[in-house]
């Protein structure tokens, strides 16, 4: 990913605001679900690692035996042959049939909503589910789609030349943080 | 430059960069997972169309590269010599260019001449993937090969792989040892001097005509079909001194690490180059291959369509 060509902006979210979005979205996803199970599905790559953070504060608000899958939308996007960049196919694993079952989708960052349309459209390949919520870290607003979230960590409004990067320890970085940068062509 | 995550074409290994073979071997692990799925189909290569032009008989081959396209969502057309106009006397041309007026995006290509595929991919404008072109290459067989290598021990840098049988016929051992090289392995190879092919003290491989020095401490061995198909002449006494000799059977196989692998690309002679015993043990990894070998195969075939995508921009 580029640390060159793009210059920081401005720190939206520090740790312990993630830690509070994080723990906030659990809470209230308990308080809009009238059951015990569900199935959280992360998207590749910085939904995964906010799917792992929410798994833990959902068990925490009682949530049993949440069962957990990543996707990679990869294959079902619209720009696969057209993007500048090109991302390498990543795994998509999730060992169980989504029929019947509630799926708490789980993005880092919400922007055009391209992103989970092409989720939406990999999912119905793995069953048909009872419901599909999303959840995200963090909407940054310009929608090119007619997709919300169910729950977002924060809401903020940005231009369409900032980059939103959710950055977390267990990708790598120093410290929890949501930064925007310039995105510089 | 080169983008990594894109193929114009597959001929051959030879000349494929590290970064290049890494990125299909990481591809294919993506595309692994789609097999394993209820519904085994992904939308990427939805209005591509791969024709699967194979001049030279092949059913395993056409079949993985098939079920590969199928499940990318891409449409397939078989052309086959058996309901081709080659056999009525029709060059290869004009027969390539005839398939073009069915606008195909990506042509999957077998056939008995060296170099063919490199001869349409110069005059046809249509992503080629080589499915073998006669004793010269192989690269989806020493692809899936690698996968299979790095699936099991984790990496192939370092690797010790013995490649025993016909060398001189195969475009399977060829293959793997450009790949292999390419990627840091180490590589012997052991056959009766017959089957050894001239020129080979230009690659930096180990040659023996035995098989014992070949397979002792290895980490890999593969074992090539005797191909009677190929061979002009007798270039060994018999089946049963063949299997003597270059044969892998359990008490040899004791002289390559423990957790070696037994690999072959079938299909097999069995009791000629492998003993069902060891062709049916716990470190046969001939089926996963088999397995392989369609994820593999998608990866390319995405790939060279992403090429083809790219270059419209």
């Amino acid at each position: 990913m580029g640390e060159t060509n793009k210059i920081e902006k401005r720190v939206i979210m520090d740790a312990r605001a993630v830690e509070l979005a994080v723990s906030d979205l659990a809470g209230r996803i308990r308080a809009a679900s009238d059951e015990d199970q569900v199935c959280l599905i992360g998207i590749q790559t910085g939904g995964v690692y906010v799917a792992q953070r929410l798994h833990k504060a959902m068990e925490a608000v009682g949530f049993k035996d949440i069962c957990f899958g990543r996707l990679d939308i990869t294959l079902y996007r619209d720009d696969i042959f057209t993007a500048l960049q090109q991302p390498v196919v990543r795994s998509t694993d999730i060992r169980f049939d989504l029929t019947g079952k509630n799926v708490i989708l789980v993005d880092d960052v919400l922007y055009t909503g391209r992103t989970i349309r092409a989720a939406l459209d990999a999912l119905v390949d793995f069953g048909r589910p009872r419901r599909v919520r999303l959840a995200v870290l963090v909407d940054r607003g310009l929608r090119e789609y007619p997709i919300q979230a169910d729950f977002a960590g924060r809401t903020v409004n940005t231009d369409a030349n900032e980059t939103v990067q959710v950055e977390l320890v267990e990708m790598g970085f120093e410290r929890d943080r949501v930064v925007v940068y310039e995105r510089q062509s | 430059m080169e983008n990594p995550n894109t193929l114009n074409h597959l001929l051959a290994l030879e000349g494929l960069s590290k970064e290049t073979v890494t990125s299909i071997l990481d591809h294919a692990v993506g595309f692994k997972e789609v097999s394993k799925r209820r519904i085994k189909k992904v939308p990427p290569l939805r209005g591509v169309t791969v024709v699967l032009f194979f001049i030279e008989n092949s059913t395993r081959t056409r079949i993985s590269f098939e079920v590969a396209a199928k499940r990318l969502s891409a449409d397939t057309l078989n052309f086959s010599a058996s309901t081709s106009s080659l056999s009525k006397g029709e060059t290869l041309l004009d027969t390539a260019k005839n398939l073009m007026a069915m606008q195909p995006d990506i042509i999957v290509m077998r056939h008995f001449a060296p170099g063919a595929a490199k001869f349409l991919s110069e005059r046809i404008p249509a992503g080629i993937v080589n499915a073998g072109d006669g004793p010269h290459a192989h690269p989806t067989q020493a692809l899936l090969d690698m996968y299979t290598m790095r699936e099991r021990k984790g990496r192939l840098e370092g690797l010790e792989v013995a490649i025993v049988g016909d060398i001189a016929h195969s475009r399977v051992a060829r293959s793997n040892i450009h790949g292999l090289l390419t990627m840091g392995a180490k590589v012997r190879l052991a056959g009766p001097r017959t089957m050894l092919p001239t020129m080979i003290d230009r690659f930096p491989v180990s040659v023996h005509d035995r098989i014992e020095p070949a397979i002792e401490g290895a980490d890999v061995v593969m074992m090539l079909r005797i191909q009677k198909e190929r061979m002009g002449k007798d270039l060994f006494p018999s089946d049963r001194e063949y299997a003597r000799v270059f044969g892998l059977d359990s008490q040899k196989l004791k002289l390559a690490k423990p957790d070696c692998l037994v690999m072959h690309p079938g299909p097999m002679n069995r009791g000629v180059e492998i003993t069902p015993e060891v062709a049916d043990s716990t470190q046969s990894v001939i089926l996963e291959q088999v397995e392989n070998g369609v994820a593999v195969r998608m990866a390319v075939l995405f790939m060279v369509a992403r090429h083809l995508g790219v270059s419209e921009e």
